[in-house]
This record gives structure tokens, sequence and C-alpha cells, in this order.
């Protein structure tokens, strides 16, 4: 009963909490690095160095006036920020954020699940999520909205296929869709696949950035053309909501990276022993420091770079990103037939 | 007994989003309710235990196919009702024979699965040489049902060629 049915509850209360707490923080983050790129303090009003900014924004968003458009499809309008929060939270199911460790006297798995096919359930939720942007533009019955939905619905289907294509190589390389194997076997290998797979690894990146429609792929929020993005008509909590959706996704992006390609809660040369005293620092906190490590670069990339134009987008996705996931996938699967 | 409830409730859910895809005016709308049908379907197969095959199909159909409907049903604006055929007894008579025809092949199914029952699941996988979801359809497509395997892989080949043919008049 405990086993089977409180712990994993406990586990998903935890973990969804967490999110949450992490997405706000985020936000909070993001404000302070970019404000320190371009040499200013970010929020500093609220509490000390503004670390309770997130809070007054949760506050303020919750207790604003929630508008829906008269000419606005209300089922559909309702429906997108649920469906693109909802895929961005069942994601965590299969994240492996440590191994199994004994807390109080029992043994405890740190991750939710672990499935056959854990990667490509992350995949396919993901890319339900799609339809939560789609939606949202359709269903505000405005022009903008819906130019900037059709935008993002094309970027993501073009990234989907080359993000995948580099998961079929790290797949190739583990021999298993399993998160947990995945992590095994880079610990049996005494390698992480950031080594092995280096072109797959920047690959993800780069198309992981294009998935969460972050900076320089952030055309369906590009406020300059489209007035605000495919959320133009929302307000309120219904906002915030897509915004947490997009957080999630990019903790979600940054857990996967890490699990696949960092080595996931495996401390640096896992295989080297007189580096032992590295485990004083517990499994989970490198998994994290490791996915902080793809979130810091993320603002990073975004205080950096100027935005794509579309063609350039498309350019880069289908004649650039794709070919060369090809090429790897094929490259991986030849050595590896040699080397077996 | 609680896989039967399971099973009944999720074939209900199944049946009835494919009533409301075939029967709701707005086009948005039906595709909505072919995603989650499509969804139900996955459910479906988890039932059975085929996770991989649960995934492949939101990713394939939910996650991808209808997007692509719904990205044509969007750019083309349909919100103009359909116009009346000239026979408006077509469409049903159409529709009735498909039905029967499609009927007569679960029939067909049905009865010839109750002559020749299929092997018992648990013996046909005892033969595999690996273990696990994925790996077990992966050794099956590339050992029995190698050919099948290909002559769909062919078939999409030429259906992609074929549309960028179409689509781009001069190459």
């Amino acid at each position: 009963m405990v086993d089977s049915f409180l712990v994993p509850l406990l586990k998903i209360v935890i973990v969804l909490n967490a999110t949450l707490v992490g997405v706000t923080y985020m936000v909070l983050l993001e404000r302070k690095v970019i404000a320190w790129a371009q040499s200013r303090l970010g929020p500093m009003r609220v509490g000390p160095y503004g670390i309770l900014q997130p809070v007054a924004d949760a506050v303020k968003l919750m207790i604003k006036e929630d508008i829906t458009p008269v000419r606005a499809d209300k089922w559909v309008f309702t429906a997108a920020p649920i469906i693109a929060m909802v895929p961005a939270l069942i994601v965590y199911a299969v994240i492996p954020f440590g191994p199994e460790v004994s807390l109080f006297g029992r043994p405890v798995t740190l991750y939710i699940t672990d499935i056959n096919v854990g990667l490509l359930y992350i995949v396919s939720v993901a890319s339900v999520g799609v339809y939560g942007i789609i939606l949202a533009g359709y269903a505000s019955n405005s022009k903008f909205p819906l130019l900037a939905s059709l935008r993002a619905s094309a970027q993501l289907i073009s990234y989907e296929v080359a993000v995948t294509l580099t998961l079929v190589s790290v797949i190739l390389v583990a021999g298993s869709l399993s998160m947990v194997s995945i992590v095994r076997a880079q610990e049996s290998m005494g390698v992480w696949f950031a080594f092995l797979q280096p072109i797959a690894f920047v690959l993800f990146f780069i198309g992981g950035l294009a998935e969460t429609n972050r900076a320089p792929f952030d055309l369906p929020e590009a406020e300059q053309e489209l007035t605000g993005g495919f959320h133009t008509e929302y307000s309120g909590m219904r906002f915030a909501l897509f915004f947490l959706a997009e957080y999630a996704n990019m903790i979600v992006v940054s857990s996967v990276a890490t699990t696949l390609f960092l080595g996931g809660w495996l401390r640096p040369f896992s295989s080297v022993g007189w580096l032992s005293f590295l485990d004083i620092i517990p499994s989970w906190a490198w998994f994290l420091l490791k996915s902080f490590f793809f979130l810091y670069v993320f603002i990073w990339v975004r205080a950096t770079l100027p935005r794509y134009r579309y063609d350039q987008l498309m350019r880069l996705g289908w004649k650039v990103l794709i070919p060369l996931a090809i090429i790897n996938l094929v490259v991986t699967a030849i050595v590896k037939v040699i080397l077996l | 007994m609680g896989e039967a409830i399971a099973f009944y409730t999720i074939a209900a859910f199944v049946l009835g989003f494919a009533v409301l895809v075939v029967s709701t005016k707005d086009t948005v709308h039906s595709v909505l309710f072919l995603v989650l049908d499509f969804l139900f379907v996955a459910a479906l197969y988890v039932l059975l235990g085929a996770q991989f095959l649960a995934a492949i199909q939101v990713l394939v159909y939910a996650g991808g196919i209808v997007v692509l409907y719904l990205f044509v049903v969007m750019l083309v604006n349909l919100k103009r009702p359909p116009e009346a055929h000239q026979d408006p007894n077509r469409r049903g008579k159409l529709g009735f024979a498909l039905s029967a025809v499609v009927l007569a092949e679960l029939g067909a199914i049905a009865a010839y699965g109750y002559v020749r029952p299929a092997p018992a699941l648990a013996q046909a996988s005892q033969v595999l040489p690996v273990t696990g979801n994925t790996e077990e359809i992966g050794w099956l497509l590339y050992t029995s049902y190698l050919i099948p395997f290909e002559i769909a892989s062919m078939l999409l080949l030429v259906a992609m060629i074929g549309a960028i043919i179409l689509a781009k008049r001069e190459l």
C-alpha cells in the first residue's frame, strides 16, 4: 500500500510543486541575468534583491481580469492554455533525478516511474503540446495570434524531426529507450554521451531552443511583427499558464539533455576512483546542477543573439539540422555495427 | 475484471469521439475530437501492454499528422457550410455501402478467429530471443515481417516523391 500508492503520490506532489516553484524562479533568474547582461540591476524592490518578485507576479496575474473575446471560440479558447500546460508537466513522470536511494529505511527511487519506452514517451507527449499554441491562435479569432500560431506550428513540426533524429542516434549508442538505462549505459561505458555524440548534443540543444520557442527562434512571440504572439488575446492566469508551460518545457529540455548527454545523476568522471570524494554531493544535486547549467545557457543565448528571420529559421531547420542529424545517425549506426 | 471495465470505458470513449468527429459541424472541433480519439486508441494499446505502439500512436498520429490536418483546416477557411450535392441520397447510399463492406470484413475476421483461434501470446513471445516491448517489436519487424515492413517503407517513399513532384511543377 505504502510502496505502491503513497510513495508515488508523494513523489508526484513533490516533483510538480518543485517544478512550479522552479518555473516562477526561472522567470526571476531570466530577468536578473538579462539585466546583468545589459548593465542593469533587474527587479530589486520586492524583498532583498527582488527575490520575492515571483510571489508578487503570481498574485498580480491571479487577481487580474480574465477576458474572453466576444468572437472567440470559447471552449477551445479555455482549453488551449490547459493543453499547453498539461504535457509540459506530465513529462516529468519519466525524468530520473537520481538512482535508488535509502530514505527512512526504505529504498526509494528518485524518479516517478521508469518505463521501457521512456524517451519515446517524452517525445510523444511533447508533440501534443503543440496543440496549445495552435489552438490559442485559432480560438482567439484575431489575425495576429493566428499568424503567430501558424508560424509556431510550422516551426515546431520542422524542428521536431531534427530533435527526434538526434535522439535516435543516442538510443543507438545506449541500446535502450528507458531514461534510467541510458544513464546506466553512460555509467558502464565510463563516458558521457556528450563526448560520444557531440554533433547530436549540439543539434539537440539548438532544436530544444526552437521547440521551446526561445530566442533566437522566438518568432511565435515576435512583438514587433505580431503585437505579442499567439497569446495576444489572453490575460490574467490563462496568459500565465502559457508562460508556465514555456518555462516548464525549458526545464524538460534541460533535464533530457542532462540525462542523455551529461550522464544524468552521475558525478563527473564516475569511473575514476580517486575522484570518489565528489560523491559527498548527492546524485540529485549533480542532476540539478547540470540542468541548471542548461537553463542558464538558455537565458545567456537569449541575452546574446538576435532573432532569426522566418526564412532563415526554416532554412536552418530543413537544410542544416536535419541533414546533419541524418548523417550523424548513419555514421553512428555504421560505427556501432563495426564495433560490435 | 478491472481490465474489462477499463477496456469497455476506453472503447466507449473511442466510439463516442469517432461519432463526434463525423457529426460536428465546425471542422476545427472535428479535428480536435480526432486527436482525442487517437489518444484513447493509444490508451487501448497501453491496456494491451503495447507501450511502444501507444507512444508511436501519440507521436505520429496525435502529435504529427493531425497537426498537419489542423494546419490545412486553419489555412483553408471552412466557415461556409458545404453545398448540398445534386442527389441528396448519394452520400447516404455510398456511406451505407462502405459501412456494409467494413461490417462484412469485421464479420469475416471474427468468424475466422472463431474457426482458427490465434496462438496464445505467451507462446509466441517465448520464441523470441529478446525481451522488452521495443526489442520484441524490432525483432519481429526485421525477421518475420521484414517484407511487409520494407514494402510499407517503399510505399511511403513513393508517396513522398509523388508529393514533392506534385507540389513543385518545375524541378
